[in-house]
């Protein structure tokens, strides 16, 4: 029982980094129709500019908590320009273009990020400062880490930040009608470029706050830690209706934990077939996912 | 273009280099012993020149200065073109054929080596040019069937001590039903979310490569494997047979030189066939296909099957060539890398696809020296690729405009 509770919180924790990285796939899916295969590399980047802004800012002195708070901040900042920066170059001039041609310069994206990373920041594994993260509760067997409650509380907030600025706010109105229909919001004169670019931005920024979180949960990052998570991220926004943003979180949490418990009671080595099978039984059963409405099979 | 327009170009390219070191800065200049500026700056300015001569070279062109030295290039072209138009087909395939003979015994071991290399892509690029470039079927997973295909014959060989000869056709076989039951489940998908299952599949494939230790030996994959032999005829007592071992690098050349040419005679015959007009079908408009009584379903997991015969090939060759084989050879970026091959030659079309292999496999031998960023450049030339030329180098004759660019 104890084991089945501290894979629980585990599996939470690790959902909800799931989750933070599947809303800017969705988000970007329900906008303009594309997987941004680069988004694993934001993830990626975040992880490494949350360890470069935190370790820079502690040896200017200042306080550690400051330290992670700003780092974090500067690491969003840093990723959403990334991201605009790649969807002007790489995925606007192809608006029209084929989806394949678009999925492509996506990939090659994702490959350019991820050497650009390796080229500067070396190949080896990059650690995070741990003494920042030590200690935790402990409930009998169970612990849970003071990083897992930031991870978690951390995860909330920005969701919750991210709903209110979907569901109440004029930018997040624009954002869902482009979603429904580009050319009558461009109609009614929403400046549809910009939006993209926004979705871009806060997919990113969000993907790169999942990045430190990760940094801190394992204590160090690599280059080439965008690629699978972003495979398991998209699952989870496929699991939960792809463009749907509550169901992207569902989708990340349930990802998570599927994960988790398969490594604990199935098989480690084998944990992350358990994503992709289910990614591949949704896509069978259900295309729509668990959110989803059903949408005229042209687009699927 | 008129001086506004000029402006707006030189102002865009302003704009990207002030972000482009906005986004260098953080990555180079940033320690936690204090802040650098040296490092960022040089590696900008080395593209901040590029940048702007690139944009200096395109705006002359717009403005015809270049004239002079397009005309007479373009003119040599459209004449070599004539030429080559006006030979007929064979002479042409017979001069190839005879270079591609020749070609071991008059260069080093390391350029068989890249040849080697680039003939064994060409199978690979022209399998997953069935079912990406005739069948329309994006597959990120297709190194799979390579893998597939590698362990075939390493484990029928480390197992049972199969020949090479016996492992080559059950090779194909293997990869063909693996093909079949990625198929099977996965081809009532469209678009991207095929893409991304098949990518989940090859992930699978690889991870099962590497934890299935009792029968693929995990990460440390297969080792020891031995090179296809052949029955030589000795006449040093009378006259016998002489199992003769193909140790030599350009005997290997041959060996995957025949393979390569039955995959192009394969292929071609497979596009000119009914079957390969029907793929072409389902390319163009799935939809409108079937109405027009296609077996869509059936014949999509043809292409799939069949192209992945050709990657059951290539892997077996590839095993007995490298004499063993690791999971680590069968990643995604190697999926991603023959789907580049066969985009950036031109889908569907042969000679594009063995165009697009020489410029990616041969080329980078060229720069050996910066082979730090090949992968880099790779990315960033893909990219470049789709925005400028999409259709590929060469494109192949028969394509249509896709329904779903038409929006």
């Amino acid at each position: 029982m104890e084991y089945f509770l501290q894979q629980l919180i585990n599996g939470i924790t690790l959902g909800g980094v799931y989750a933070l990285i599947a809303l800017g796939y969705t988000m970007v899916y329900g906008i303009i129709q594309l997987i941004n295969f680069a988004h694993g590399e934001f993830f990626a980047a975040g992880g490494y500019m949350g360890v470069i802004f935190i370790t820079w800012l502690a040896a200017q002195g200042v306080h550690p908590y400051v330290c992670m708070g700003l780092g974090l901040v500067l690491a969003m900042i840093y990723c959403a320009l990334l991201a605009m920066a790649v969807e002007k170059l790489a995925y606007k001039p192809l608006r029209r273009a084929s989806r394949l041609s678009v999925l492509l310069s996506a990939l090659g994206m994702s490959i350019f990020l991820q050497n650009g990373l390796m080229l500067t920041q070396g190949v080896y594994d990059r650690p995070y400062p741990s003494e920042l993260t030590q200690g935790g509760f402990e409930f009998g067997m169970i612990t849970i880490s003071y990083m897992q409650i930031v991870i978690v509380a951390l995860t909330a907030l920005l969701l919750v930040g991210l709903n209110l600025l979907v569901f109440r706010t004029r930018i997040g109105k624009a954002m869902r009608a482009t979603a429904q229909d580009k050319t009558m919001s461009a109609l009614v004169g929403i400046n549809a470029s910009r939006i993209i670019s926004l979705t871009f931005a806060i997919g990113a920024g969000l993907a790169a706050a999942a990045g430190i979180m990760v940094g801190f949960y394992y204590g160090s990052v690599n280059y080439t830690m965008g690629f699978v998570p972003g495979i398991k991220a998209f699952a989870a926004a496929v699991l939960g209706g792809i463009g749907n943003i509550t169901g992207a979180m569902i989708g990340g949490v349930i990802i998570g934990m599927v994960e988790i418990f398969a490594a604990g009671y199935l098989s480690s080595e084998y944990k992350d077939v358990f994503a992709f099978i289910i990614l591949i039984a949704v896509l069978y059963f259900r295309p729509t996912g668990i959110m989803g409405e059903n949408v005229d099979d042209t687009r699927v | 273009m008129t001086t506004r327009g000029s402006k707006k170009i030189w102002i865009t390219v302003g704009i990207g280099l002030l972000w482009f070191l906005a986004l260098l800065w953080p990555l180079l200049g940033i320690h936690p012993e204090g802040l650098e500026f040296g490092r960022t700056f040089d590696v900008f300015l080395k593209v901040a020149v590029a940048a702007v001569s690139i944009t200096l070279l395109y705006r002359l062109r717009e403005r015809g200065a270049l004239d002079m030295v397009e005309s007479p290039l373009r003119r040599l072209a459209t004449g070599a073109q004539a030429v080559v138009a006006r030979t007929p087909k064979w002479v042409l395939y017979l001069v190839i054929l005879a270079v591609a003979i020749i070609f071991p015994l008059v260069t080093k071991r390391y350029a068989h080596d890249i040849a080697i290399s680039v003939l064994m892509y060409v199978c690979l690029g022209l399998g997953l040019n069935i079912v990406v470039g005739l069948a329309g079927l994006l597959d990120l997973g297709y190194i799979a069937f390579y893998g597939v295909g590698a362990y075939t014959y390493a484990i029928l060989y480390s197992h049972f001590g199969l020949a090479f000869w016996i492992c080559l056709p059950v090779a194909g076989v293997m990869a063909a039903i693996a093909g079949c039951i990625i198929g099977y489940p996965t081809l009532r998908m469209r678009g991207d979310y095929l893409a991304i299952v098949t990518l989940g599949f090859g992930e699978i494939v690889r991870l099962i490569l590497n934890n299935w230790m009792e029968l693929t030996n995990g990460p440390n994959g297969i080792i020891s494997l031995k090179r296809p032999a052949i029955l030589w005829p000795d006449f040093a007592n009378g006259f016998s047979f002489e199992t003769l071992y193909l140790k030599k690098l350009w005997m290997m050349y041959y060996l995957i030189l025949i393979i390569t040419i039955l995959t192009i005679i394969a292929v071609y015959r497979l596009n000119h066939s009914r079957i390969g007009r029907a793929w072409e079908a389902i390319r163009e408009d799935e939809t409108a296909a079937e109405l027009m009584g296609v077996n869509t379903f059936l014949l999509k997991l043809l292409a799939y099957a069949s192209g992945a015969v050709f990657a059951g090939f290539a892997g077996a060759f590839f095993a007995a060539r490298m004499k063993m084989v690791s999971p680590e050879s069968f990643t995604f970026l190697e999926s991603a890398m023959v789907l580049a091959m066969v985009v950036l030659g031109g889908m569907g079309s042969i000679p594009g696809v063995i165009l697009g292999v020489v410029a990616l496999v041969a080329l980078p031998e060229a720069f050996r020296q910066f082979e730090l960023y090949r992968m880099l450049v790779f990315g960033g030339v893909m990219t470049l690729m789709m925005l400028v030329r999409p259709k590929g180098l060469l494109p192949a004759k028969r394509v249509g405009k896709r329904s779903e660019e038409m929006e």
